[in-house]
């Protein structure tokens, strides 16, 4: 067995597409202390030259699935059974030794955060080269040098030379992950596993490491298997695709096969969930939430949430459905799965003129370094307002003037004609209460020591210290109704919620206030689809019903036709467009918004 | 157990998957109640001894360094008092200061780390004036108090309170940086309620861990210092029985009568451990409860396997002692955007 490890070492490393680089058969992964599969028998073939995505929302088992394939198990889990085949080396016979051999060289990783992976106190050149002398590359240190800059010069990274004397923290992230993507490649694998590579990216560098990627598997003939949550991306980069569900596979085929004719009923119901900017649809999410490993095995995990579930689904696992020959559905009723084209986003237009709250000149500095110029924005009532801008644009920040969460700043800032404190603590009760904002974390927005119904009650005794016991916990109450908590939930502490259901909690307990203006910070970025449109669902209901004000931070442009009627891009701590959503998405002048609209991924 | 409790400060402040029973969970672990079986006898001797004591520890009962018989089950101490009666009588002070001086130490500090870190203005008065404490010798500032003034019981106490307090404001203060940093402390900021309110509603539930397990590391030191101070006669003063003291009485007859200076050590060294192992499981108890017990052990180019992305916040595990200063957190606390 590993002389053969040994014998890839020395061959030349050529092109051979189409070759089989991953057969693996039946995976399974559990915990370890209670048997529950974590991994449920799944089954994935990647070719050489092939790029497959793995997709799934969080807890569905793709990255536990994509370490298996390489014999490692996250602690607490272990391998359970099945066969993975690595370019004739059967992965899970090897010992820990063996497979220290192969991962790296046959196979590698690229992980979410390349930060972690690498040495801030190494220069770059000895990091990559350990790659090599790790892996029992025989070459002298002149070829190994050579190797090394032509990777780097594979994933584009330009002025090599000069990145090999470089420190990790000297590039930028997308450098930072071109250099996960260079050591992976390195030692020439057969398979190249990348888990969310590109998820903490900008769209504009997500694009370019994108286009990196393909050109790898191209060119070099590797393998790649891509796991990620976004649709997306995988729409615009895989070759096939294989969709999880609660550890199992739900749907493998062709990506514009699997995206356009979706066999199984999850697989159309996430299609629903992504916000797309092209075809502009409401959002439809998916209630309920995923299973937990260790959900009974003789079912199919989805049919609490389906719409066409069956008796038979809550009987016995579905057996894969072959709809054509590369096309594979794990449903009793694939082939009875209907597409619906979901009506085009439609938001009333609020054409007023008047202004509800108006930042005027503002300049907000972080230890007098200034990250906002001279921002001037004005929201009128009851209209919704998309703030989008890539990181370090400054949206996060002005959010958290207009909150009151930051106070280094010059400028006013008025509400309804009167002039806000900079400092929330220095406002009025009544303006404390009309801005309420919504932070994008809400395992950090929320007191983990406090049940649910605590949460809720306590700012609001705060804020309207003349209500009773009893009204209190009557608002409470109608406000967990209203972002439909159930009341049985409410006795619980965060950690015994799901992420979708924390932030409809931090959602109920700004509501609970009564704001007038609802501040939302990338309240769904870290949320699956799904559960980000039942939350824009949520919104909107919202919107309707009351005439509530919302600026609504986010850096996915795809979102802001279903969540806003005015649009304000930001870039380097200025507004460089405002105005509604129709025309500066469908004729943007800026550069920074032509910039946002062309890289983004479509489905 | 100083690296753990760092692990404990750094999971301070972050969502607890696991119940509240934190001491509940200590209780049952190996090292929890091997703990309890090792202090609840000390402690109860200590209680209980002078009850029970066949004699008045001041009485002569036989011949100095007597070895053990029927009369005198320890046998006789340097002045020919019985042993058990001394042993019996000795670690009630012991144990009382003991506490007294850990509790006043642990509050002092506790409220100074907190404040630090909760009021950023106060932070760098607060932290230098304890560092320049720290630079002091302070065990033998303690001895030179204690000589100059005369060894009375509240001076120990306030000595031994005294060493503890900086050690115990910095583990403090790194855990509270955390909590702080939590946008839930930021939502209660921004809606005006008052600071004193916040600290008691908001941080000070969510450094509880950390604080429970300082306590118990410094009850072990404070028994350690005060035993010794008696030891070294700046303790509890003859013809009173003390653990500390009598070692010292007794030892220069080590041959003749062991049981004198054997069982105190024992008692002291059992409690010592005791209190160790409880501490411990504490703070095991405690890290199981957050996510911080779950740390990647997979080979350092996949130490990313996080399947949610950024709905869990990230946290540190700082190896090193626990007076370490915590870079991270004092820069993090300027977070941008």
């Amino acid at each position: 067995m590993s002389n053969r490890v040994v014998s890839r070492f020395t061959s030349p490393s050529s092109v051979r597409n189409g070759e089989l680089a991953l057969s693996a058969r039946d995976v399974m992964v559990e915990v370890a202390e209670t048997g529950a599969r974590v991994v449920d028998g799944v089954s994935l073939d990647v070719k050489r030259g092939e790029i497959v995505g793995l997709a799934g929302e969080s807890g569905c088992g793709k990255s536990t699935l994509a370490l298996s394939l390489m014999g490692f198990a996250r602690r607490g889990l272990r391998l359970a059974g099945g066969s993975v085949d690595l370019g004739g080396v059967s992965i899970f016979d090897l010992s820990e030794r063996e497979l220290l051999r192969v991962s790296g060289s046959k196979v590698s990783y690229v992980p979410q955060d390349p930060v972690t992976a690498l040495n801030p106190a190494m220069k770059l050149r000895v990091q990559l080269d350990e790659m090599l002398t790790g892996h029992g590359f025989e070459g002298s240190s002149a070829e190994r040098r050579e190797r090394v800059l032509q990777s780097l010069k594979e994933v584009d990274l330009p002025d090599p030379k000069r990145i090999l004397r470089s420190y990790p923290h000297q590039l930028s992230g997308g450098q930072q992950q071109r250099i996960g993507i260079a050591m992976a490649i390195v030692n020439r694998p057969d398979l190249v596993i990348m888990d969310e590579p590109t998820t903490g990216l900008d769209v504009s560098a997500q694009e370019h490491v994108l286009g990196t990627v393909r050109e790898i598997a191209a060119r070099n003939g590797v393998g790649i298997l891509y796991v990620t949550h976004d649709l997306a991306v995988i729409s615009e980069l895989a070759d096939r695709v294989l969709v999880m569900y609660g550890g199992r596979a739900a749907e493998l085929g062709v990506t514009a096969d699997v995206l356009r004719q979706p066999q199984h009923p999850y697989v159309a119901g996430l299609l629903n969930a992504v916000p797309d900017l092209e075809k502009r649809h409401s959002l439809l999410g998916i209630p309920g939430h995923a299973p937990e490993p260790g959900a009974p095995p003789a079912r199919c995990h989805y049919v609490d949430r389906c719409p066409l579930a069956i008796d038979r689904c809550s009987q016995e696992a579905p057996p894969a459905h072959s709809v054509s020959t590369t096309h594979r559905a794990w449903c009793f009723r694939a082939g009875e799965v209907i597409v619906v084209e979901r009506p085009v986003a439609n938001r009333p237009h609020q054409g007023q003129d008047q202004s509800l709250l108006t930042v005027c000149g503002l300049s907000a500095s972080y230890s007098k370094k200034e990250v906002l110029h001279n921002v001037d924005l004005s929201i009128a009532p009851g209209t919704s307002v998309a703030l989008v801008g890539e990181s370090g644009s400054g949206k996060t920040t002005l959010a958290r003037c207009i909150g009151g969460l930051h106070a280094e700043f010059t400028g006013t800032i008025e509400l309804a004609g009167e002039g806000l404190d900079p400092h929330a603590r220095k406002r009025t009760q009544s303006q404390r209460r009309s801005i309420q904002y919504i932070f994008q974390n809400a395992y950090s927005a929320l007191n983990p020591r406090r049940a649910v119904r605590e949460s809720i009650a306590t700012p609001l005794r705060q804020a309207r210290p003349e209500l009773s016991s009893g009204e209190v916990a009557d608002r409470v109450e109608s406000a967990l109704e209203t972002v439909s908590i159930s009341p049985a939930v409410g006795v619980r502490h965060p950690h015994q919620l799901s992420g979708g259901q924390r932030q409809r909690v931090a959602i109920a307990r700004a509501l609970a206030l009564e704001p007038s203006v609802l501040v939302c910070d990338e309240i769904t970025s870290a949320l699956d689809v799904s559960v980000q449109a039942v939350i824009v669902e949520l919104l909107q209901e919202l919107q309707a019903k009351s005439s509530l004000t919302m600026l609504f931070v986010t850096h996915n442009l795809a979102l802001v036709p279903n969540i806003a009627d005015t649009v304000a891009v930001m870039s380097d701590g200025a507004i460089v467009e405002y105005g509604p959503v129709d025309i500066v998405l469908g004729q943007p002048s800026a550069a920074q918004t032509k910039n946002l609209l062309q890289h983004i991924p479509r489905l | 157990m100083a690296s753990l409790n760092a692990d404990l400060v750094a999971a301070s402040g972050q969502p607890r998957k696991a119940g509240r029973s934190v001491v509940a969970r200590a209780v049952r672990s190996p090292r929890g109640w091997i703990g309890i079986l090792l202090v609840l006898p000390v402690v109860l001797i200590a209680i209980l001894g002078p009850v029970v004591a066949p004699y008045d520890p001041a009485e002569f009962v036989a011949a100095p360094f007597a070895g053990s018989s029927g009369e005198v089950p320890l046998g006789a101490d340097f002045l020919g008092r019985d042993v058990l009666s001394r042993v019996l009588d000795g670690g009630r002070m012991l144990l009382i200061l003991a506490f007294a001086a850990t509790t006043a130490g642990v509050l002092i500090g506790t409220a100074l780390g907190m404040v630090a870190a909760y009021q950023p203005s106060t932070d760098d008065g607060i932290m230098r004036v304890l560092d320049v404490g720290m630079a002091f010798p302070q065990l033998l500032l303690a001895l030179l108090l204690l000589s100059i003034v005369g060894p009375k019981a509240w001076l120990i106490c306030l000595a031994v309170a005294a060493i503890h307090v900086p050690q115990v404001a910095r583990v403090i203060r790194a855990a509270t940086l955390r909590v702080v940093e939590q946008d839930y402390v930021k939502f209660a900021s921004s809606l005006g309620i008052a600071h004193r309110k916040i600290l008691a509603t908001e941080v000070i539930p969510n450094i509880m861990g950390p604080v429970m397990v300082e306590s118990g590391i410094r009850l072990t030191y404070s028994i350690g210092i005060i035993a010794s101070l008696a030891f070294l006669g700046l303790g509890l003063q003859p013809p009173t029985a003390d653990w500390g003291l009598m070692i010292n009485e007794n030892r220069i007859g080590m041959a003749q009568n062991p049981w004198a200076v054997v069982a105190p050590v024992a008692l002291i060294a059992a409690i010592t451990v005791g209190v160790n192992l409880f501490t411990d499981a504490v703070a095991q108890s405690v890290l199981d409860g957050t996510d911080a017990g779950g740390v990647d052990d997979v080979p350092e180019m996949m130490s990313r396997g996080v399947e949610e992305m950024s709905a869990e916040p990230s946290f540190y595990v700082i190896d090193g002692p626990a007076g370490e200063d915590f870079m991270s957190s004092a820069e993090s606390r300027k977070a941008t955007e």
